[in-house]
């Protein structure tokens, strides 16, 4: 059966005899009899690797991989440049470790700190960190780093997606700290209860610059609102919309966080994604996760290393700032090399078709009776509301038959529809088409 | 070597995106930013040369061998990339309906029944995205078992023994939890008395890893679970260390309640630089009521979670990619071959730990599993070279060189891994590359403190990195010359 062992029985007898073993189960002899598990475990025999390729390629055609997809509720399918795989693949990325031997781990350090560097100009900030495990994650750690002795409780808009609000949930109860979520009016934050809930006791305030619902808040009024109560702001970022928007710095923003899937990362069922996370200069020393500095080796030479670690959890153990001890790499890398053959062009121009193509699906879902159910201005994403009477669950199966994943349904006949730069008119005139054939 | 951004030319680039087919859209100007991020403009062949040498400056398990103890550095197969590859699973929406991702699921049910085998648990979630994270996923749930029994603020000291990973006393202080650190036997084992005297009513539970990071299986490790549960508390298993035991032993039947599993070293899926793995969670059936929500907040499809979970830990369902590499490595090794990699991981470092033991002392004497430690500690008080020399003359071999420095409870460490798929002639190889440098940094100390020699950088200013961290690229202002 296939396996990967390299030592064929010959070898293993010539090592067992230099090691001074007869037999390879001398060497578990610290393991207890009755704690050995008899014979083998109970699962399916060893297969040759066309065998496993038969299986894996049966289960992946029982999904359904849908040409046109109009959904994105924090996961976007973009166009992905062929060059993106094909750099991200090299086997010398893909199999390396977390670069501490800094000598030889040049390329993959050096890679870090370009990705760190376009995380900055996204975002305005002055320091990003190396990236944590996914855009859910970032938000929660961030919350984690504002708070201090005096101020625990962390305020959390209605309008972050909803795993965004249940990880940094999570998070907060495992640290027994208190976390409030702000009310949603007309789909974007509702500043005036937030205004209503800041107070001496608030470390941080966590708003998306463009919510769950595709609408674009007004961050500049919540940085002022928090920074008014000595409170931090955490401003969920867009990386696509960033490119168009003013930035989380100029927002007031202390720390941007976001999901960095859309820079050339592939739907994959929700992961691997690409948590990123900036601050500003002051923060910098309270961020969790690796980061990468530039410095100078003993010739002069340019030299990148892992730096802060004063930070990290292998140094300062339960003191630490978080207990992570790894990045997302090679996600990292694929939003560094997108980012690059895009460059400042070709990502405005994604940003800005992506935006105006789910402009023109409001207008044409518009004319059928599914009116937007807010007013707020949107980037790529929006609610409707379907004409009365409409079978929601219906329309979206009328759509699924013809190839077309619809908008994501949130209940009481509202409808998350997502349109990117990949999706044509064409494709979006007949989702109009085929919606308005079934009400009729 | 230069950074992308001092490659960029104003104009250059590749064209991917078609002209808009739709009127663009103009948003209310108080939205927008004033200047566009300034991001690299460059040609896609330079683009693929930069990268290019950046790998060539870069080590991964292609290079050489790669012995990084705790790191379980194996050969990552080309198959899983190939399975992680496929658009049914690479291309799939983790919100489509669920009939149109039924094989997404599949692979989830697939994969967790295997490791809930493995592991001799009842119960297993996928979300977790790495080692820490599912610590702290697995954490939660014992915290979650003495909240619902009304004991959350009274349980709050986990026992975590000296030789344990960094992230444990990290991860119990994200939980809300202190940490008491005990002792280890002079044998590198957890200390039976130490241990009883530490647990008490204020127990929440034990951080084990077994085999533990000194590479020795702890053989009263049923005493141990059963010291910490008499006190009411709950044993944590850091799978971190698994590789030498699949198969053979079962953190299940040893006493834990609740383990986490680290795909990308016990099962093979790539480290990608520093990431993404994904960190399984498996747990006795008392604990999976608590488990994390197994989809996402956002999928209407899925059923309401049960009011004692612990709630999310990261959206969607996981690294769903690194998953469905790890379960095309398990369909490979089946049955016989989970225990024989285990075997051989043992073997190999048996073999290695053998070809050294004349030259470098070792931390404990006789077998280990899949890691031993060596100290350097004589060899800095007599002989004027540290494990650090030893390190970056490794370097030099072309090879990557052990963890250093660690566990804490040994001075002057190097923990070795060579896991299973190493070749003996790789291992002699890699043997013979330890002895040289032990012997050139004997010859001449002094003049091993400057190795290493052949890279492409020297010993990197780290104090200088951390006083005055430049942690990101700053274009040279207009009008300046460049350096």
């Amino acid at each position: 059966m296939a396996d990967y062992l390299a030592a064929s029985p010959a070898d293993r007898e010539r090592m067992l005899a230099k090691i001074g073993a007869k037999d390879i189960t001398d060497l578990y002899e610290s393991v207890p009899e009755k704690l050995r598990v008899k014979g083998n475990l109970h699962l399916p025999a060893g297969l040759d690797e066309m065998s496993v390729r038969r299986e894996m390629e049966a289960l992946a055609r029982k999904n359904t991989v849908f040409p046109t997809v109009l959904r994105g509720a924090g996961a976007y399918r973009h166009y992905i440049p062929a060059v993106v795989p094909e750099i991200v693949s090299k086997e010398t990325f893909v199999t390396a470790y977390t670069p501490y031997q800094a000598e030889i781990s040049q390329g993959v350090l050096q890679s870090i700190f370009e990705y760190q560097t376009v995380i900055c100009e996204l975002t305005g900030m002055d320091v990003s960190n190396a990236s944590v495990y996914d855009g859910a994650t970032a938000a929660a750690e961030a919350a984690a780093s504002c708070r201090d002795r005096r101020r625990k409780t962390v305020l959390v808009s209605a309008c972050a997606h909803p795993d965004v609000l249940r990880v940094m949930k999570t998070y907060a109860w495992a640290a027994d700290t208190p976390l409030t979520v702000v009310p949603e009016k007309n789909g974007r934050t509702d500043m005036e209860a937030l205004a209503g809930l800041l107070d001496s006791s608030v470390a941080a305030v966590y708003v998306p610059q463009v919510n769950y619902y595709g609408c674009i808040e007004e961050a500049e009024e919540a940085a002022r609102l928090a920074h008014e109560a000595g409170a931090k702001l955490i401003l969920g970022v867009d990386p696509l919309a960033a490119v168009l928007l003013k930035s989380a710095a100029d927002c007031g923003a202390d720390i941007a966080v976001g999901e960095g899937q859309q820079l050339g990362m592939p739907l994959s069922w929700g992961g691997p994604f690409l948590g990123f996370m900036a601050a500003k200069h002051d923060m910098m020393r309270k961020l969790p996760g690796r980061i990468v500095g530039e410095t100078k080796d003993d010739a002069g030479n340019r030299a990148f290393v892992l730096t802060l670690q004063a930070r990290e959890q292998h140094i300062k153990r339960e003191k630490a700032s978080s207990n992570i001890c790894s990045n997302e790499a090679l996600c990292a890398m694929t939003a560094s090399v997108y980012a690059a053959a895009m460059g400042p062009e070709g990502l405005r121009q994604a940003a800005l078709q992506s935006m105006s193509k789910a402009h023109y699906l409001a207008q044409e879902l518009e004319k059928i009776g599914w009116r937007r159910a807010f007013e707020a201005d949107f980037f790529q994403e929006f609610v409707t509301e379907a004409p009365e009477g409409t079978d929601i669950a219906a329309a979206l199966a009328a759509l699924e038959k013809a190839g077309i994943l619809g908008g994501l349904p949130l209940g009481g006949g509202r409808v998350l529809w997502c349109a990117t730069e990949v999706v044509s008119r064409q494709e979006m005139d007949r989702t109009a088409q085929i919606l308005k054939e079934v009400r009729a | 070597m230069k950074l992308i951004f001092e490659r960029s030319v104003s104009g250059r680039g590749t064209r991917y995106l078609p002209d808009c087919d739709v009127p663009v859209t103009e948003l209310d100007s108080r939205f927008l930013r004033e200047k566009a991020p300034a991001l690299p403009e460059i040609s896609e062949n330079d683009l693929c040369r930069h990268y290019t040498e950046l790998e060539k400056r870069a080590y991964g398990v292609n290079d050489g061998p790669y012995p990084l103890g705790s790191c379980t550095m194996k050969y990552n197969p080309k198959v899983n990339e190939a399975m992680a590859a496929l658009p049914g699973f690479a291309d799939v929406h983790p919100l489509q309906p669920a009939h149109t991702a039924a094989g997404c699921l599949e692979v989830l049910t697939q994969t967790a029944k295997y490791l809930c085998e493995i592991t001799g648990m009842d119960a297993m979630t996928l979300t977790p995205a790495a080692g820490a994270h599912g610590e702290l996923t697995g954490m939660m749930l014992i915290r979650r078992y003495h909240e619902q029994r009304g004991e959350k603020d009274v349980r709050r000291k986990v026992i975590v023994p000296d030789s344990s990973h960094g992230t444990n006393p990290a991860t119990a202080a994200m939980n809300g939890l202190e940490v008491v650190s005990i002792p280890s036997t002079p044998e590198g084992l957890v200390d039976l008395a130490a241990l009883a005297a530490a647990v008490g009513p204020d127990t929440a539970g034990l951080m084990l890893t077994n085999p533990n990071t000194l590479g020795l299986f702890d053989p009263h490790v049923e005493e141990i679970t059963r010291i910490v549960h008499e006190a009411g508390g709950l044993c944590y298993y850091d799978g971190a260390n698994l590789n030498p035991i699949m198969g053979v032993v079962r953190p299940g039947d040893m006493g834990f309640d609740c383990v986490h599993l680290n795909l990308h070293k016990t099962f093979s899926t790539p480290h990608g630089g520093g990431g993404p793995g994904a960190g399984a969670v498996g747990c006795k059936a008392f604990l999976a009521p608590y488990l994390p929500a197994p989809f996402s907040a956002a999928d209407p499809e899925a059923p309401e979670i049960p009011a004692e979970s612990i709630g999310a830990v990261k959206a969607f369902a996981g690294n769903f990619l690194v998953i469905v590499r790890a379960l095309t490595y398990l369909k490979t090794l089946g049955a016989a071959g989970v225990r024989e990699s285990a075997q051989g991981a043992v073997l190999n470092a048996n073999y290695l730990k053998a070809l050294l033991a004349d030259t470098y002392e070792m931390a404990q004497p006789g077998y280990c599993m899949h890691e031993f430690v060596m100290t350097l500690e004589r060899e800095k008080q007599e002989k004027g070279f540290t494990a650090m020399e030893i390190a970056k003359g490794l370097l030099d071999e072309g090879v990557h060189p052990p963890t250093m420095y660690f566990p804490l409870i040994v001075h002057e460490a190097l923990m070795a891994e060579p896991t299973e798929t190493e070749s003996p002639e790789s291992i002699e190889a890699l043997a013979e590359a330890f002895l040289r440098v032990y012997r050139a940094a004997e010859a001449d100390p002094e003049g091993a403190h400057h190795w290493p020699k052949s890279t492409v950088i020297g010993r990197p200013d780290e104090v200088e990195a951390a006083r005055h961290p430049v942690v990101r690229y700053v274009p040279a202002q207009e009008g300046t010359q460049e350096a």
